[in-house]
């Protein structure tokens, strides 16, 4: 827990420094909605175009913050030295997606209501939408944390993350936008469906959370 | 009878079809010095990573502490300090963030004792000063002397040092030599190409030839100087 706790710190320490990841998020995120809006050319989005606007939107976005989760970590011996500490690896893991779901929660606390702004009639569907969009997270940050430790030595890692990751979480986009279709239907949000896609969402969740701590390990040794 | 700090028996390491280390055996008594010499490319570097438990053997036997390596590397990490080519310090943290980070994952505790041993390893260097500053802003000889702080912090039983003089002038250079001089409770591996001054600290040699192989290994007083200049000039492979 100690080194889960320091290696958290120390990567939201530095962020909150350097600002390189969640700054580009958040402006990358704003710049699709205003693509959107006006590639669309609809003031008002409903149903499933307006999950798949909003989780197309917030998982690309990830990729950026994916892209240099373990950038520290390799070119400046992070690796190394948390590796010559006596302390178990998936705590780095671990560290990594918490501090990859504090990046996703403030790209979603900015840009939703951005989102609703350009795209929504009511603003009844955010309560709800930000349980679904947690679990996304939840789910994209073990994916991507994981996927990102493997990607990080390799020279093509910008390209290497999203050819590998964007596949895997194509359940969790279709538990995602299954769930927040109904929150964001004309007339309000319906409740019927939530429940099962949130429960397929946790599911996911679980699993690659379970398959991190697996193989995390292996990832590491040389 | 002594456990030995470091212990190979025909040591082998691979990189795809290259071979780095073939059949190095070594021995090193508790709380003695082991200077490895070799030239360019010979393993040094290598031999000092799988002792760190950063890399596996791809063959023989190594055992660093009394533990097996590679299977029981979680029981001596945590009881070596290594300073690499690389300082291993984070550059958007200062000198002392980095230092409690480290300070953090070697579970020193409490946080008083840990504030102050990262003062006094900071004071003997000469770095109290620069204590607040970025990593990134030092020059490489300031990074070597934080390096070296962050390498003996939590007090290691086994020090392995891969150029530890590097970037340091000779004046830095005598302020970090008492914190990683070998001692009762301390072994020391340090990979050095300077062989005149690695012979004359005494303790044991390995020498390593191109290819990995040894060319001599036993007591500093066992090589000559002639014979140390001798392996630097063989032919590569």
């Amino acid at each position: 827990m100690r080194a889960f706790s320091a290696i958290l710190a120390k990567d939201l320490r530095v962020e909150l420094r350097t600002l390189q990841s969640v700054p580009g998020m958040v402006l990358f995120a704003v710049t699709t909605f205003v693509l959107f809006r006006f590639g669309l050319d609809r003031t008002s989005l409903e149903g499933d175009l307006a999950a798949g606007v909003l989780l197309a939107t917030v998982l690309f976005a990830a990729i950026l913050a994916v892209n240099r989760l373990f950038v520290a970590e390799r070119d400046q011996g992070g690796l190394d030295a948390i590796r010559l500490a006596p302390v178990d690896a998936t705590s780095l893991l671990a560290a990594k997606a918490t501090a990859l779901v504090v990046y996703l929660l403030v790209l979603e606390a900015v840009t939703l209501p951005v989102f609703a702004v350009f795209f929504l009639d009511s603003w009844a569907a955010l309560p709800p939408l930000m349980l679904v969009l947690v679990l996304a997270d939840v789910g994209l940050a073990a994916t991507g944390a994981l996927i990102s430790s493997l990607a990080t030595g390799s020279r093509a890692r910008d390209l290497l993350v999203p050819l590998v990751l964007l596949p895997l979480l194509v359940p969790l986009m279709i538990a995602a936008a299954g769930a927040a279709e109904p929150l964001l239907a004309a007339g309000g949000p319906e409740y019927g469906r939530v429940a099962s896609w949130l429960a397929v969402l946790g599911l996911y969740d679980v699993v690659f959370l379970l398959v991190g701590y697996g193989v995390f390990d292996f990832v590491l040794e040389d | 009878m002594d456990v030995p700090a470091v212990r190979l028996v025909g040591l082998w390491r691979e990189f795809a079809d290259r071979v780095v280390l073939q059949d190095v055996s070594v021995a090193l008594p508790p709380g003695e010095s082991l200077v490895v010499l070799g030239p360019n490319g010979a393993g040094k570097t290598t031999l000092l990573r799988i002792l760190a438990t950063l890399l596996r053997p791809s063959g023989g036997e190594a055992s660093v502490l009394g533990c097996r390596l590679p299977r029981e590397a979680w029981r001596a990490r945590g009881r070596i300090g290594y300073v690499a080519h690389e300082p291993l310090l984070y550059r958007d943290l200062t000198v002392a963030e980095n230092l409690r980070f480290h300070a953090r994952l070697h579970g020193l505790q409490p946080a008083e004792a840990a504030e102050a041993r990262i003062a006094e390893l900071l004071e003997r260097v000469g770095m109290a000063p620069r204590a607040g500053e970025l990593a990134r802003n030092l020059s490489a000889g300031m990074a070597q002397r934080v390096a070296v702080c962050r390498a003996v912090l939590h007090e290691p039983e086994l020090l392995l040092l891969d150029e530890p003089h590097a970037h340091l002038d000779p004046e830095a250079g005598g302020l970090v030599e008492p914190l990683i001089a070998p001692g009762v409770a301390r072994s020391r591996v340090t990979v050095t190409h300077d062989f005149r001054a690695g012979l004359a600290g005494g303790g044991r040699v390995l020498a390593l030839g191109h290819g990995g192989s040894v060319a001599y290994e036993g007591p500093a007083e066992g090589l000559s100087t002639a014979d140390a200049e001798a392996i630097y000039r063989e032919t590569p492979r």
